[in-house]
């Protein structure tokens, strides 16, 4: 089935149980127990997961292939987020209009900068798609306000045409985004137990994109359109004296990280239908770039991880506060307490970027392939000594 | 014409500072090599030094005066700063009015150690890795010096006013000739923008003039003849980087009281200054220094309503839209050098 390898079989496999069963395995604290807040089997959290993994791994397809370093992939996502809200008010509430017209124009606009942005390389590179999405989110602030609403964010009225659909309600609200009828936000609960399990419609049509988008980057890897784009990353000058020319290649690893992006957007649209500029400010660039290096360029599940990394450590670690440490560390002596209290304060609640920022470098610096590299470091390390020779064989880049 | 000149003028102190922090950027990436994405964070941390100054100048305790009541009627409690009780009143009202030109001592060693802690500590190890590696490492690093700041100085922008001398406006328009009140512009500013010169100047005068700055500027050219010759090379660049640290630092410093510090300015600068660097050249001091200035006063004429009813939203992406077309048009920007980053 699939046409896979062995390998990459195992992979496929452990990332469709790690998303069809998310919401067992991230709610495994019972409801009302003191450690429930570490569960993050809530539907906004785990739509959040699945988003920003299919962001992420599309910026792999570009960053951890072709080694070309984007800062303005934020800006993709902003316009399939503003192009699906369209869709919502133009047309109907149905997300599979939203979601491919948003995969469809952060396309167009990918190849547009993609084509002049490719013309440089290195940080040269970097800067341009930096200026983009910095004018992007500019005009999106100003100019385009007609488009884009400006600083309130483009949002669903009760006047909205939706030809399709209704304007509004029989009650008079703002109809939801629903998959044929099924309502995104509809949620089945099922308590076993004293555990809760939530099964969000949303969270499952995200998942499944998801699915669906590893799959068709576990194929862009093993393709020789992939090998392309290695070539590119290891050694562009021979790939010219090869007489290949690397730029359509290149540019269509852009575009294709660059429609991730949008619909990663379009589904972030469709789970919560509202759009504003932020989205596609350079600090959401950033973290993008953040999530990828943290799970590991180049590799393929590293990206996955590093999104729900992320995404879980943002939500957990601003949740804790105080009063939370002085229960956990309450069976020290009082003034020990007092001061590993103290000393953990600023990692933690609205400190969290602090810890992020430190975690990012560390990770930087020591593991440059990144959580997966570490994986395979322990599994080595576990595993004995037995293979030293293999060991100083020179390494250039972590397998999946 | 005096609507022009204003733009000029405004244009100038931005220009200053995208120059002063695109300076600094120039020489560490001229010298060792490296693309330093913490550079606006050293920004900060100098106009914060300023803050800090201000906030221990302004120490002070508490005394009460029998003589006057309060609201509740309880007696007054005064606050004295302790620098007014040890030199006199006067005197200490002066030292901290003074506050942001004294933080130009302050910061400075404090900015050279910091630059020193930074590359001996961490981007010494960076040298061999590739640039993408560079920008992430120092790009963490910013995130965490930025949060730093923030956990001890609040999210919030704080004002830190300049002398009393320095208020006000100048009017420049009585002295070219115009109508009074056609060209106002803050006393401030025009400091900052002399102060902006004379530290390009000293640094400039420093590379060129002594013997120094040119094994510097010998190991910028070929870093392995000069080490070749028996010269600690990597000692000097280290140096310079302390340089370029205090550089960074004394326009975050004397920029404070223009825009009221908070913890993301030097996150705003540096995306501008990056612009600002590769406009100039990468590696090209002089570059640097001109496309600073040349951006900042491209922007005040781009605000400008005459500009902006002709094409909207242009003051929003001017300098990125010169950016994007330098680039494409001239790859090595306004004066780079020639096998500087090209790939």
């Amino acid at each position: 089935m699939l046409n896979l390898q062995k390998h990459d079989k195992t992979l496929m496999i452990i990332v469709a149980v790690l998303v069809l069963f998310a919401p067992f395995i991230l709610n495994p604290f019972p409801t009302g127990s003191a450690m429930a807040q570490f569960n993050a089997g809530y539907p906004d959290l785990m739509q959040r997961f699945v988003i920003f993994g299919i962001f992420a791994v599309g910026f792999n397809i570009l960053f951890g292939l072709t080694g070309y370093l984007s800062f303005g992939h934020a800006a993709f996502l902003g316009v399939g987020s503003y192009s699906a809200v369209w869709m919502f008010k133009l047309l109907s509430m149905n997300v599979i209009p939203a979601i491919l017209l948003s995969v469809v124009i952060s396309g167009l606009f990918a190849l547009l900068i993609g084509f002049v942005s490719l013309r440089r390389s290195g940080i040269y590179f970097s800067i341009l798609t930096l200026a983009f999405a910095q004018m992007s989110f500019n005009l999106a602030y100003s100019v385009l306000t007609p488009i884009t609403n400006g600083e309130t964010g483009l949002q669903l009225t009760l006047d909205d045409p939706r030809i399709l659909g209704v304007s509004a309600t029989a009650d008079g609200g703002i109809p939801v985004t629903s998959l044929f009828g099924l309502e995104m936000r509809s949620t089945y609960e099922m308590i076993v137990g004293p555990w809760t399990f939530q099964f969000n419609a949303g969270y499952y049509l995200c998942g499944i994109i998801l699915l669906a988008a590893f799959y068709l980057s576990l194929r862009i890897f093993r393709s020789p359109f992939g090998m392309m784009l290695r070539a590119v990353k290891s050694n562009q000058t021979r790939l010219n004296y090869t007489g290949l020319n690397p730029k359509p290649y290149t540019l269509a690893a852009f575009v294709i990280s660059g429609m991730y992006a949008g619909l990663a957007g379009g589904l972030m649209a469709s789970m919560d239908p509202l759009a504003g500029a932020e989205r596609m400010q350079w600090t959401a660039s950033g973290e993008v770039v953040l999530m990828t290096i943290l799970g590991g360029a180049g590799t393929l599940i590293g990206p996955v991880l590093g999104a729900g990394f992320i995404k879980y450590f943002e939500n957990i670690f601003s949740k804790i506060n105080d009063s939370i440490l002085h229960s956990w560390f309450s069976f020290l002596p009082d003034g020990i307490e007092d001061a590993v209290v103290f000393l953990i304060h600023p990692f933690i609640g609205k400190g969290w970027h602090l810890t992020l920022g430190i975690l990012f470098m560390l990770v930087v610096i020591f593991l440059p392939g990144g959580l997966v590299e570490g994986g395979q470091r322990i599994k080595k390390w576990v595993s004995g000594g037995k293979n030293k020779a293999d060991d100083k064989a020179p390494k250039t880049e972590p397998a999946e | 014409m005096d609507a022009i000149i204003l733009q000029i003028l405004n244009g100038l102190d931005k220009g200053s500072a995208y120059a002063l922090i695109a300076l600094g950027l120039t020489l560490i990436f001229g010298t060792l090599g490296v693309v330093n994405f913490a550079h606006g964070a050293l920004f900060m941390i100098g106009a914060f030094c300023a803050v800090t100054l201000s906030k221990i100048l302004n120490l002070s305790f508490e005394t009460v005066d029998e003589t006057k009541l309060d609201f509740l009627g309880n007696p007054a409690k005064i606050k004295t700063p302790y620098v007014e009780s040890w030199f006199g009143p006067e005197v200490g009202a002066t030292i901290i009015d003074w506050a942001v030109p004294l933080a130009i001592l302050f910061s400075i060693p404090i900015m050279i150690a910091i630059g020193f802690i930074m590359e001996r500590g961490l981007i010494k190890h960076f040298y061999k890795r590739p640039h993408a590696d560079q920008i992430l490492v120092t790009f963490g690093l910013a995130i965490v010096l930025q949060e730093i700041i923030k956990y001890f100085y609040g999210a919030n922008p704080i004002p830190t006013g300049a002398p009393e001398v320095f208020k006000g406006s100048y009017d420049f328009g009585v002295l070219l000739g115009f109508d009074p009140n056609a060209i106002i512009y803050p006393y401030w500013r025009l400091v900052y923008f002399g102060f902006s010169a004379l530290i390009i100047g000293g640094v400039f005068a420093f590379l060129q003039f002594t013997t120094f700055g040119m094994v510097v500027r010998a190991g910028m050219a070929d870093r392995e003849t000069v080490g070749l010759l028996g010269i600690n090379i990597d000692k000097r660049f280290t140096i310079m980087f302390g340089i370029a640290a205090a550089v960074a630092g004394l326009a975050g410093v004397m920029y404070a009281p223009i825009n009221s510090p908070n913890y993301h300015m030097g996150m705003d600068f540096l995306v501008l200054s990056f612009v600002v660097v590769v406009v100039g050249g990468m590696g090209s001091l002089p570059g640097a220094v001109l496309a600073g200035f040349l951006l900042g006063i491209l922007e005040s004429f781009a605000s400008m309503n005459e500009v902006k009813s002709l094409i909207p939203g242009i003051d929003q992406i001017i300098i990125y839209l010169v950016a994007i077309i330098i680039l494409l048009t001239r790859p090595r920007g306004l004066m780079g050098r020639k096998g500087v980053m090209e790939d």
